[in-house]
């Protein structure tokens, strides 16, 4: 099957504007006849579902949270970036256009990410307009900070919270249209199917969970902005909730799944204290600035770390990495802390750990400077673990974070299935094969305020003349049937684990598997684990229960079940990809000091696979990325 | 660890419900508030009773989404901590904790410890916005705003809406969570237009929801996991005092 990614010709920098030029429209009378459903609030999906009230549209949008101000973005930190270039120090849309796509490490669309960066700058206008507190300089002015070992300073900021206050922004705007009745919201509502005619997706089943009550809602579009599958490992830094099921109920209605192996692992996270552990904390890499990461020289050193002499540390990533030390990207550092573990020089109570230290920063700065930095992290860190990390050194460990794949879409974010759009995390377009720092929330806000609502008017143009389908269509009624069928048979397995216990499992196989460093040997042994699993999960789950009530187990059991697939499907597509790119390193492919080695030649494609029903192998298409404009270069950080 | 617990169960909003007591055992001092509810639950599938039903999703204090009253206070006994971020070092082995869901007549309770918050929601509706469309915008740094305004600003602005200032206060009213929100968007000129229309607003939809009256006990600030302060409810009355003369 050829992928047809439906990129505008001409230049790269003009293609988006002579895009929106030509752009088919809607007019007003048409478009509240048009429908759009929203699946999701995070950045992509609200800043979307609010702006398409604005034009017009009608709308409905879907959060399975209690309120569309939770979704997950609201967790990000650090900041976003824009190509302002209010420092007047070199920054262009030319040069994020660069630095992401290298940073990608060359496996994203060049016509995509130029987009991207083009849009940027209208996000922080957007974002000041509806109120959104920004850092500011003494002037007045808007502060930026460079980030994620970018040259320029280009990241705009909230304190801690930036991603909190964006979120507040587009759930402001979004609450705004709801108030409005051009938006229709439904809360605690989980999306369960899309239901496809004729090829075309014409709308959804959602559960509400309240009540348990199946819903059948009809739309013109479709557009799903669910974010990451980061929880397949179990243990990362989503939030509780985040799922796969509405991006893997998609994939398996015909929209391909891109590039599932490329997962971003974040180095500095509080480590695992139990097996009870839930979560991981993330830990701002902006620490590393100033702490210096390093574990002891000997084995099973149990020693506190104020007992180890200098002599004994071993400053790994200072030397290895001279060039660069503890400021080494994301995914070396990660790869050379698990390295570390793994040779049994671990530290705290799992051997799971290394420290990053203050102690020389805090004697050549003053304690004072270090808590202005850092003040808010190193409360975070007391509080989580009960250590003072002015005095102990914290103790860090990698930890699942972002995922770069996704659901395969052409230039207008519409998947493989006509009609059914994907934006933000959940799908796979900007950030090739790794994500550099603050350009998550970038691209969700790209996504929901500025190219979505130019991108579907290219669709819905042509759908004015579309009858609205009854709900009572077969259609409807066999996507519901599924829907319930399914969740009868969980009640019926009447097992005796619980459904936490399944997703603990998968989430250790895919961790030491298909985690920070794969091979083909564990690769292939643990594809056959994760079908085992999943067969016993369909014999031994419990959920206790009923159907018609709020049941959180239930809806953990359809999670885990999807998850219990895209596990298998992410370790086939690490297994297939035969080098090593960003946040997928396989052992096998490696230059002769230990750094990732791409093969350009066979593999500078997006893997972007097809369904072939139960049971059936997936199958693979490729889009060959084409690369016009910047020449693929190896990275170096020695 | 080993802990007695005393948690609320309610099958459903139109249950009468009641306190049910269980015992943890072997619970590590470094674990979470909510993962101690985790081992419970795990340990009830196992023996096919039903497990508590709570909100929880981030776990690391920034969603709101959880929201327990534990030994009588809102996300428990520390200060400016979520019940989430909120660890079992702080609990004493053998202790007995109570656990219940936020009390409010505008929070009717769904299931167990989860509540219906939407009232903030419709609140927001009212006016917690800025009337601009997407692509509307000037440049961003057209505006200047001063240092302390803009922090002023976001210290209001981090209110991540759990509920807690409702529960903890025996009016179970909204006002800190009301006026955190007029705060932030009054306190920067891109909110000037609409302050006066926007207070009122959403004051008409507090009361509306049912929430109470403010009678400056200052417990909503006192429980806050986030450190909103009471400030907030003073620019609140200023605001709403003068849309009475501005009139609409």
């Amino acid at each position: 099957m050829v992928l047809d990614s439906k990129i505008p010709g001409g230049g790269l920098e003009e293609k988006w504007t002579k895009y929106r030029s030509n752009v088919k429209l809607v007019n007003p009378a048409n478009k509240r006849k048009l429908e759009i459903i929203v699946i999701g609030t995070g950045l992509a999906g609200g800043a979307a579902a609010a702006t398409f009230g604005e034009l017009g549209y009608k709308v409905k949008v879907f959060c399975f949270q209690d309120s569309p101000r939770r979704a997950h973005s609201i967790a990000a930190q650090g900041g976003i970036n824009a190509a302002k270039n209010y420092k007047n120090d070199g920054d262009s849309t030319w040069r994020l256009f660069y630095d992401t796509i290298k940073g990608g490490d060359f496996r994203a669309r060049e016509a995509n990410v130029y987009r991207l960066a083009e849009v940027s700058a209208n996000i922080i206008d957007q974002c000041v307009a509806q109120g959104v507190p920004f850092a500011r300089e003494y002037g007045g002015l808007l502060d930026n900070r460079s980030f994620g070992g970018a040259q320029v300073s280009r990241t705009f900021y909230a304190r801690g919270q930036t991603g909190q206050q964006l979120l507040l922004g587009a759930y402001s705007a979004l609450e705004r249209q709801v108030a409005l009745g051009n938006v229709q919201q439904h809360t605690r509502h989980e999306m369960l199917d899309v239901v496809i005619k004729d090829g075309k997706a014409i709308g959804i089943i959602a559960r509400n969970l309240v009540t348990g009550e199946l819903e059948r809602h009809f739309a013109n579009a479709v557009v799903l902005a669910t974010g990451g599958y980061g929880n397949v490992f179990y243990l990362s830094t989503n939030a509780m909730g985040s799922n796969t099921t509405a991006i893997w109920k998609a994939y398996k209605r015909g929209a391909f799944f891109a590039n599932p192996c490329y997962t971003q692992i974040h180095p500095t996270c509080i480590p695992v204290h139990g097996d009870y552990q839930s979560k991981l904390t993330l830990m701002s890499e902006s620490l590393r600035n100033d702490g210096r990461v390093w574990a002891p020289k000997a084995k099973d050193d149990k020693r506190k770390a104020a007992d180890i002499p200098d002599s004994e540390r071993d400053y790994y990533l200072e030397r290895k990495y001279p060039a660069f030390g503890n400021l080494v990207p994301r995914d070396i550092a990660s790869r050379a802390a698990k390295e570390v573990c793994d040779e049994g020089r671990g530290v705290g109570a799992t051997g799971l750990a290394v420290y990053l230290d203050f102690a020389d920063a805090i004697k050549r700065l003053g304690k004072p400077v270090i808590e202005e930095k850092y003040g808010n992290l190193f409360e975070m860190y007391a509080k989580i673990t009960g250590e003072d990390p002015y005095v102990t050194p914290m103790m860090i460990y990698p930890a699942i974070h972002y995922t770069m794949g996704g659901l395969w879409v052409d230039y207008n974010l519409m998947t493989s299935v006509t009609g059914l759009y994907a934006a933000g995390e959940c799908n796979f377009s900007d950030h090739g094969a790794n994500r550099l720092g603050a350009s998550a929330l970038m691209q969700g806000l790209a996504d929901g305020y500025f190219v979505l609502p130019y991108t579907i008017g290219e669709y819905l143009s042509g759908e004015i003349n579309t009858k609205k389908i009854s709900t009572d269509d077969d259609a409807f009624k066999d996507a519901e049937n599924n829907v319930n069928s399914r969740i009868n048979n969980f009640f019926s397995i009447k097992g005796k684990l619980p459904v936490d216990h399944f997703h603990k499992e998968l989430g250790k196989l895919m961790w030491e598997y298909c985690g920070m460093a794969r091979n083909s040997q564990g690769l292939t042994f643990a594809i056959d684990e994760v079908k085992k699993l999943r067969d016993q999960f369909w014999n031994e789950v419990r959920v206790p229960g009923a159907a018609n009530e709020l049941n959180p187990e239930l809806e953990k059991a359809g999670r885990v079940a999807d998850f219990l697939e895209l596990g298998e499907l992410t370790m086939r597509d690490a297994l297939h990809r035969e080098e090593s790119c960003g946040g997928h390193f396989r052992t096998e492919y490696q230059t002769e000091d230990g750094e990732a080695k791409r093969n350009d030649e066979k593999f500078s494609y997006v893997a972007a696979w097809e369904y072939k029903g139960e049971g059936q192998q997936a199958a693979l298409n490729k889009e060959p990325l084409v690369f016009e404009a910047v020449h693929q270069s190896q990275r170096n950080y020695k | 660890m080993n802990l007695s617990l005393k948690i609320w169960r309610q099958k459903n909003k139109e249950d009468k419900g009641g306190f049910k007591s269980y015992q943890v055992q072997n619970i590590s001092a470094d674990s979470s508030f909510l993962e101690m509810i985790d081992v419970l639950n795990d340990e009830l599938i196992r023996k096919g009773e039903d497990p508590v039903a709570f909100d929880h999703d981030c776990r690391e204090g920034i969603c709101g989404m959880c929201s327990m009253f534990i030994n009588g206070r809102a996300h428990g006994p520390m200060q400016k901590t979520t019940t989430c971020q909120l660890h079992m070092r702080h609990f004493k082995d053998g202790e007995t904790i109570t656990i219940e869901p936020w009390r409010a007549k505008s929070f009717p309770v769904i299931k167990d410890l989860v509540v219906d918050r939407s009232a903030f929601d419709r609140i927001i509706q009212a006016g917690g916005f800025i009337s601009v469309n997407t692509g509307q915008a000037q440049d961003a740094n057209n505006i200047p705003i001063a240092k302390h305004v803009a922090d002023e600003a976001m210290s209001s602005a981090t209110c991540i809406g759990c509920g807690a200032c409702v529960a903890a206060c025996k009016n179970g009213s909204a006002m800190l969570f009301l006026s955190a929100k007029v705060s932030h968007l009054a306190l920067l000129p891109q909110g000037q237009p609409e302050k006066s229309l926007r207070a009122k607003k959403m004051l008409d939809q507090m009361d509306e929801e049912g929430f109470g009256s403010c009678t400056n006990t200052y417990a909503c600030e006192a429980e806050c996991p986030v450190g909103i302060s009471v400030t907030n409810i003073a620019r609140l009355n200023r605001e709403y005092l003068s849309s009475s003369f501005a009139g609409d």
